[in-house]
């Protein structure tokens, strides 16, 4: 267990401005090198984290994720946790439609980051805010 | 915020993207293109995305939007250097990167944007260029 990088200890970033999709990036992909993902497997959850991590700031008005390796006891993974106080998603279907923004984006960040990853979750409701927990496993 | 340099070279802007571009990062260098383009009549853009580790759908927007806006202003957009994680990531995430031209490396880009910008070769104009027909006579 001693070789296990931050196994089971969560790391937060807060996410309140644009550099902050940054920080969660570089965070989400230290931990999925040290995860031994793969390069693509990598490269797709850095890329939903950075999906979330955007959507957290712009339409949650702000918020945190929180990464962490998780160990199902086959193999290890890395599970994200998105969370934001804003005014959450009233129509989740459409909001999960590939091309549907409210925003003037592509409308393909929850539904593209939902194809990227393994396991995808999401908590919310208007005027709940938003939670959407992603995990990825080392293949 | 960081800007990302562009850099003129001969007539073409070369965009190099080194670092983790935050979002009003990549707009500003969407702005500061589309000027560079009308202050030097350059009519060649190559964007060099090798250092780039992921593209999300904001990189992808923008890219597409450099390209369409490149061509109003009469010059064509090569973006260079996709490393193979990232182009499958992108797929799945649902970006198709319409309109964008891509190339290997900047050096086949260059080639590309030349081709693109060379007037008819003398085989589209029907002229039968056949160099044996002036040299010395056979006897
Ligand atoms: N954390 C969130 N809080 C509230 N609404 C959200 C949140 N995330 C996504 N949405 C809604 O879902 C829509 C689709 O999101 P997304 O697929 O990322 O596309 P885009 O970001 O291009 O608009 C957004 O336009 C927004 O209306
Ligand atoms: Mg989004």
């Amino acid at each position: 267990m001693t070789t296990d990088v931050g196994l089971g200890e969560p790391q937060l970033v807060t996410i309140a401005a644009d550099e902050d999709v940054v920080r969660v990036r570089q965070l989400v992909r230290t931990v999925a090198v040290a995860a031994k993902l793969s390069l693509v497997d990598q490269t797709k959850l850095v890329t939903a984290a950075s999906e979330l991590a955007r959507n957290t700031l712009v339409y949650g008005g702000g918020g945190g994720a929180e990464v962490t390796v998780v160990d199902s006891g086959r193999r290890k993974g890395i599970r994200i946790v998105f969370a934001d106080d804003g005014p959450g998603i009233a129509d989740l279907d459409l909001a999960l439609t590939d091309g549907y923004t409210t925003g003037g984006g592509l409308g393909l960040g929850l539904s593209g980051a939902r194809r990227l990853v393994d396991e995808f979750d999401i908590d919310t409701a208007a005027g709940r805010g938003t939670r959407i927990t992603v995990t990825k496993w080392a293949r | 915020m960081d800007r990302v340099p562009v850099l003129k070279i001969g007539d073409l802007l070369l965009v190099s993207i080194q670092v983790d571009m935050q979002d009003q990062t990549a707009l500003a260098l969407q702005e500061d293109l589309a000027e560079r383009i009308v202050a030097t009549g350059c009519h060649g853009v190559i964007i060099d995305i090798t250092a780039l580790d992921i593209v999300d759908s904001f990189v992808g927007r923008m890219l597409s939007s450099i390209a369409s806006i490149s061509r109003v202003l009469d010059a064509e957009t090569v973006v260079v250097g996709m490393r193979p994680a990232v182009a499958i990531t992108l797929v799945e995430l649902g970006l198709s990167l319409d309109g964008i031209r891509t190339a290997l490396n900047v050096e086949r880009g260059i080639e590309l944007l030349a081709q693109a910008r060379e007037p008819e070769t003398p085989d589209d104009l029907g002229i039968d260029l056949d160099l044996d027909r002036f040299g010395p006579a056979t006897s």
